[in-house]
């Protein structure tokens, strides 16, 4: 019945959520450093998920898990892009390497 | 090869070129409607994984909510900003190697996984499993959640807000 091992999703999280962490770490526009959390939050969601279905105590509990973390990751996208458009209005740029002070 | 490891492969083919494209195209826009493209394909993961209910909210809340959040704020914004260089060249590998060097840690600890029985009643009314939990066993941390939701609401809302007196000061 399982042909794909548990091995496979979790390496497909893995390479997710190095080319998240490389996005966050080195792109220049905010609003893409944003969708790079979320693209690592994304990567996590499946860990939790595949190991709903094949882990150690497989159960229903990890789909609610994801389903937390699916709904503080919705908060967080709003409340940066929130503070993004702050501080576009201050400071008239988006580019991450220019938010270098906290008063203007 | 089965049908179930083709529909895999074509899936996790599909979230990592989504990625790719995601680091390597220059508008901004581009990139984020390439994010589109994993997010779809995770969720045809979801649906494989028998987990019916967290796919459906994935295209929803992912492909939809965030992703149009996100192009409000580069319409708001720089809507035609371009990553012009390549940015710093040094930092780019340095982070690289952090990463690579990450990868292969994380690589051989996941690669002797493996885990006996899997769940077999997960694909069995997916949705009304996942609501007897939350209204019984998380009952507690599923308000906690709606108290989460209202504050992120109203903090969006105080913080992109225009500053009256700031207002009445540049006038």
């Amino acid at each position: 019945m399982s042909a794909i091992p548990v091995n496979a999703y979790l390496l497909l999280a893995l390479v997710l959520f190095c080319i998240g962490l490389f996005g966050a770490l080195t792109k220049k526009n905010t609003v893409i450093v944003l969708i790079s959390i979320e693209l690592m939050l994304n990567a996590v969601n499946i860990n939790l998920v595949a190991f709903s279905k094949y882990g150690i105590n497989p159960g229903i509990t990890g789909q609610i898990f994801s389903l937390f973390t699916i709904t503080v990751a919705a908060a967080e996208a709003a409340v940066g892009l929130a503070i993004l458009i702050a501080l576009y209005r201050n400071r008239s740029t988006v580019q991450i390497d220019e938010m270098n002070t906290m008063k203007h | 090869m089965s049908g179930e490891l083709f529909a895999f492969l074509v899936l996790a083919l599909l979230a990592i070129l989504g990625g790719i494209l995601m680091l390597n195209l220059t508008k901004v826009i581009h990139m984020l409607l390439s994010l589109v493209l994993t997010f779809l394909a995770i969720a045809g993961l979801y649906v494989m994984l028998s987990a019916e209910f967290v796919a459906i909210a994935q295209v929803l809340i992912y492909s939809g909510a965030v992703t149009i959040i996100m192009i409000f704020g580069i319409m708001l914004t720089r809507h035609n900003d371009e990553q012009k260089t390549r940015g710093n060249l040094t930092r780019n590998i340095i982070v690289g190697a952090g990463i690579v060097l990450f990868f292969f840690t994380m690589y051989f600890s996941i690669n002797q996984v493996s885990f006996g029985d899997q769940a077999t009643s997960l694909h069995v009314e997916n949705t009304k499993q996942i609501g007897v939990e939350l209204y019984s066993k998380y009952v507690i941390p599923f308000e906690l959640m709606s108290v989460v939701l209202l504050v992120a609401l109203v903090g969006a809302i105080i913080l992109a807000k225009r500053d009256d007196e700031e207002e009445a000061e540049h006038k």
